[in-house]
């Protein structure tokens, strides 16, 4: 599947009245998100949050980097899907310059980035602006 | 004395809040109790009228704190039936207690001398005893559990032999609900000599904890689990033991003379008690333990146990739910997943629904990969909480199942 963009997803979102809704899009995201195999699932590509583990795996090169994502938990993979909405096939300049405290604004998602949510969100974000940064060196 | 757990409720001002718009049902009281008014009331008292340091300062001031916060160490020394008020050590919490007795340990065990834990620790008596294992060569058993949860007793009594020094076990399991039988197991430890440490971090508010009764060493316990503030705990020891236990923090408090080149330390309590007190905590866990003893206990372990009935009644209606830790004797803490979803997604679509429980390892890692699940989902019981609740967890659990699958 191709990912959304992050405008097709702030305007899928804003269309919900309800938290149901909302999260079920989430849920129904992370269910689309192609899986990721098994075999690439190692203690090195993991982001380990406290209640969840997430894997990440990069390829292609600076001008254009691919992010590989999965976790054990739906509702994370559906808000890895929203991350990489906004990062996966970006030049490592790209990735850099995107604001991505405004997104998860937008999105409403403060929950999800509190310092409880173990969900390795905040770790996706710290990982990949570290692999763009690395890539510019 | 009668007992109500929705006039309880009353007593809480957290447990009137609302959570996303719908009433918070608490159900993580294996993480933490909540505060009556009453243990609110205490510590504003305390420091509103009272707060100075103490065992020192010649004021009035000082003499209230002091004798508040004596007090508070005799209502726990009765509580838990020490025989002295000064084999109550303060401390910031079971983790740190069990770290006092560690600190000793690795001093004095050698290589060749054996430590017994269980299959159900949480880390802070499992970590612990591996490290002081490490440091001073001793060897780390680990007794069984079965496939319910519980201890397996035969096989615990196996690994006891001369050379065990030293056996860590919960009284009550945080992650499983499971009881102890302590008063098998104690004994056992005891016909080789070792010495016992009961982690009570659960036990404390749901144990009967009478520790002459129960012929342990040491038991360990936080104030937070049995509705007191955060960061006040209690490591009781024998007074025996203790008196020559190796001293945990130095400074001030902990001493008798001090010079340039030596000091020596005082007696007990205040010789495993440096620096100043949280005072405050031991002032309030005081408080808790009144309130707590005023209620009808064996009324409020009827209550704990028909929530827990209740709960495995309508769990049988939740497709694919498994519940982890069916030992006979155990308290109200449900742990469960539901096959084919994650304990995080249901945490979190509980909490949307104004549900609070804990999702995870539990603090116990080897546990989960002995039960052979990442993590559970953990709704654990207490004195406020009531039917409505369980049936407001279970309507609740619908709603996510639909939602996940």
């Amino acid at each position: 599947m191709s990912l959304p963009t992050t405008d097709e997803i702030l305007d899928d979102l804003a269309f919900f009245d309800s938290w149901e809704e909302r999260y079920k899009y989430i849920i129904d995201l992370g269910k689309a998100l192609p899986a990721f195999p098994a075999e690439l699932q190692t203690p090195d590509r993991l982001v380990k949050g406290c209640q969840s583990n997430v894997w990440l795996e990069i390829a292609g090169d600076n001008e254009r980097i691919e992010f590989l994502v999965d976790s054990d938990a739906v509702i994370v993979k559906g808000l890895l899907v929203l991350v990489l909405a906004a990062y996966n096939n970006k030049s490592a300049q790209q990735i850099l310059a995107f604001d991505i405290d405004a997104y998860f604004k937008q999105l409403d998602l403060e929950r999800h980035i509190s310092p409880t949510r173990g969900n390795g969100l905040k770790s996706i974000v710290a990982r990949i602006n570290s692999i763009a940064k690395a890539a510019l060196a | 004395m009668s007992f109500n757990p929705a006039e309880i409720k009353k007593q809480f001002p957290i447990l009137q809040r609302q959570i996303d718009g719908n009433p918070l049902v608490y159900l993580d009281n294996a993480a933490t109790t909540q505060k009556p008014q009453a243990v609110l009331d205490a510590l504003s008292h305390y420091y509103t009228h009272c707060n100075s340091n103490v065992h020192r300062g010649a004021h009035t001031l000082a003499d209230e704190a002091t004798r508040l916060y004596e007090a508070a160490r005799e209502k726990v020394a009765r509580f838990i039936n020490a025989y002295d008020k000064k084999e109550v050590i303060w401390t910031a919490g079971t983790t740190e207690a069990i770290n006092i007795v560690a600190n000793g340990a690795k001093q004095l065990l050698k290589s060749g001398d054996e430590v017994i834990v269980t299959e159900m620790e949480h880390h802070a008596n499992l970590v612990t005893w591996q490290q002081v294992c490490k440091i001073s060569g001793a060897s780390l058993k680990v007794a069984p559990i079965t496939d319910d949860g519980e201890l397996d007793v035969a096989a615990f009594q196996k690994l006891l032999n001369g050379n065990t020094r030293l056996v860590a076990m919960p009284h009550i399991s945080n992650a499983l609900g499971t009881i102890n039988p302590l008063h098998e197991l104690i004994p056992m430890a005891k016909s080789v000599n070792a010495l016992v440490l009961v982690d009570g971090a659960q036990g404390i508010a749901h144990g009967d904890v009478d520790v002459q009764a129960l012929g342990c060493d040491f038991y360990a316990f936080s104030g937070h689990k049995i509705f007191a503030p955060t960061g006040i705990g209690v490591l009781w020891g024998k007074a025996e033991i203790l008196s020559d236990w190796p001293v945990w923090q130095t400074g001030g408090e902990m001493i008798s003379v001090v010079t340039y080149d030596s000091a020596t330390w005082g007696e007990l309590p205040n010789r495993l008690e440096a620096g100043t007190p949280n005072i405050a905590g031991a002032v309030g866990l005081g408080a808790a333990i009144d309130w707590f003893s005023g209620l009808d206990l064996e009324a409020v372990k009827a209550h704990e146990q028909l929530l827990m009935q209740k709960a495995v009644e309508l769990s049988t209606g939740v497709d694919g739910l498994i519940i982890k830790g069916n030992a006979p004797h155990k308290i109200g803490v449900f742990s469960f997943i539901i096959e084919g979803t994650h304990p995080a997604d249901i945490g979190f679509l509980l909490d949307k629904q104004g549900i609070a429980i804990r999702t995870g390892d539990h603090c116990a890692q080897p546990l989960m990969k002995r039960l052979g699940v990442p993590g559970t989902a953990r709704a654990s019981f207490s004195i406020y909480n009531t039917v409505e609740d369980v049936e407001a967890l279970f309507k609740a659990l619908q709603k996510v199942k639909m939602m996940l699958m």
